[in-house]
């Protein structure tokens, strides 16, 4: 009897993975950020560290204005507030000229301090509570409304101000992309939109002026955009010839990507994901095709992680070093997810700030956390680190220092490298104080 | 020749003593590398391995061929070797 037959094959184990020095090892090597020493912003700042890069953010913000301005005439930018509302980051998108894009009393408060004029924001979310609301109708913010309950809470304002009121209408729609964010707004494709619309015209107090879709997060398909805009612009002239409202912006909100790698997708984002340009020219030739020429509506985009991504680094050092049962090598670092609410999704960029002679080999990170689910990277290929050895990890701009928690441990200073190359720090590290100052021990319990 | 030098066990685990890169091969590539060793040619070893396992003297011999090509890519052998 034969044995049963398998093509032959040999495989050539990577155990060693000796690589060129030149090769793709070299790009791990992140000695300054901004031209400022890894080491010294440690010695200074302390580690674990978060740093913004304030020329990245402004050049990455004036490319992005001109890219879109290049397809289509009057764009307007709405800096995302949850993505990054540290007071300093918002100031310089403001300065560049970007409004403000908020979704809370929170939010819309610090806006307010921060200097935006009512009419300098855009005011989204699914929950506004009357009394931010009201202050939003009275200082003239654009008030994009998500669902009939706060139609109905506008039109109560209206009637107690005897003024009529100027709204936005959130739209979901399908643009052919998965998952369909369905829960915010009205739906169009189900008539809900024009339902809602006679409802407000009927009611008399309300005046629709604009239009506003969000359609998801991380969208990689820039014709889902284009998509967008075209059923906005159909909507937007069913609207004004039923209705006689003039739609003044349409708003197809945020959800661009950066360059990081999303977790499951197996190509590095540089093939992955589509550059922007790609989606400026997919908006711009749909609303350029189907307006007629010269009614060239207000086009609002409230771009956060596109524009912050890639302007923040978090460094961290290797506290302890460890192999785990099944041979492979383990690090704890200093920084664990409580900082990198991202790294859920993303896998980080991780490079070191010296030359480590060794062959790389397949490692997990941990992070300080006593808790199973403190991994910031399951998988990284690093050569065989040394306690105190740091790590630069990036883009870690958007959503990590709004979305962090105060848990276990003390959350770090954030600092911004300044276009002269100067360290300021834009957000003290935490203290046991600012932790316990907001808590209250009952008298029996002294 | 560089075949003869290298170091192989039962498992299919190989290590090449003078570049220290090691490989894994399959049950039947494993039997090539032994027929190699041996000193058989490759027309040889096709005809042993259809007469072993449950495949054509053609489809072995293609076989054959392409895992050779791999060990040269490896730098384990060199057709002058033939």
């Amino acid at each position: 009897m034969k044995r049963t037959y398998q093509k032959p094959t040999i495989v050539k184990l990577q155990v060693g993975l000796l690589r060129d020095k030149k090769s793709s090892l070299s790009r791990l090597l992140r000695r300054e950020i901004d031209g400022v020493p890894v080491r010294d912003l440690v010695e200074r700042f302390g580690s674990p560290l978060f740093v913004f890069s304030e020329r990245r953010l402004r050049q990455q913000f004036r490319y992005l204005k001109r890219l879109f301005e290049g397809y289509y005439p009057r764009v307007e930018f709405s800096w995302s507030y949850k993505t990054n509302y540290l007071d300093a980051i918002c100031r310089i998108f403001h300065q560049e000229g970007a409004s403000a894009e908020v979704v809370s009393d929170f939010e819309y408060e610090k806006a307010r301090r921060l200097g935006m004029s009512g009419d300098r924001i855009v005011f989204n979310g699914p929950y506004k509570p009357k009394e931010i609301l009201r202050k939003a109708v009275e200082e003239g913010a654009r008030i994009n409304a998500d669902s009939l309950d706060e139609i109905l809470d506008l039109e109560e304002i209206a009637r107690e101000t005897e003024k009529k009121i100027r709204i936005g209408l959130r739209v979901n729609m399908d643009t052919g992309i998965y998952p369909r964010w369905d829960r915010f707004g009205f739906n169009l494709e189900s008539g809900e939109v024009l339902n809602v619309a006679r409802r407000i015209a009927a009611g008399g107090r309300l005046e629709v002026v604009g239009l506003h879709c969000h359609q998801g997060t991380f969208i990689l398909e820039p014709e889902a955009y284009g998509r967008a805009a075209e059923k906005l612009v159909r909507l937007a002239r069913r609207l004004e010839e039923e209705f006689g409202w003039t739609i003044e912006y349409l708003d197809l909100g945020g959800g661009f990507p950066s360059r990081n790698r999303l977790k499951g997708l197996y190509l590095p984002p540089e093939v992955a994901v589509p550059p922007l340009s790609e989606y400026a020219e997919r908006i711009g030739r749909a609303l350029l095709a189907s307006l007629p020429p010269g009614d060239y509506p207000l086009l609002i985009l409230e771009t956060g992680r596109a524009l912050v991504d890639e302007a923040g680094f978090l460094i961290t050092t290797v506290r302890v070093c460890k192999r785990l049962p099944d041979g492979r090598r383990a690090y704890v670092l200093d920084a664990g997810v409580n900082l990198l609410f991202t790294s859920f999704w993303y896998h980080f960029r991780v490079e070191i700030e010296k030359e480590v002679a060794g062959p790389p080999e397949p490692c997990v990170l941990y992070g300080p956390l006593c808790m199973n689910i403190d991994v910031v990277e399951e998988n990284a290929l690093l050569p065989p680190l040394s306690r105190g050895t740091r790590l630069i990890l990036s883009p870690v701009g958007a959503y990590n220092v709004t979305q962090w928690m105060q848990f276990i441990t003390y959350r770090p200073r954030v600092v911004l490298v300044t276009e002269e190359g100067r360290v300021e720090v834009i957000r003290e590290a935490e203290t046991l104080e600012d932790i316990v100052a907001r808590e209250r021990i009952p008298e029996h319990l002294r | 020749m560089k075949i003869s030098r290298l170091a192989m066990n039962d498992e299919g685990f190989i290590f090449d003593p003078e570049t220290g890169n090691s490989y894994t091969v399959n049950e039947t590539g494993l039997f090539i590398l032994r027929k190699l060793k041996e000193g058989l040619s490759p027309a040889e070893i096709s005809m042993a391995l259809s007469e072993e396992y449950r495949v054509s003297f053609e489809e072995a011999e293609r076989d054959v061929e392409e895992f050779l090509e791999d060990l040269k890519r490896y730098g384990l052998w060199r057709k002058s070797h033939d």
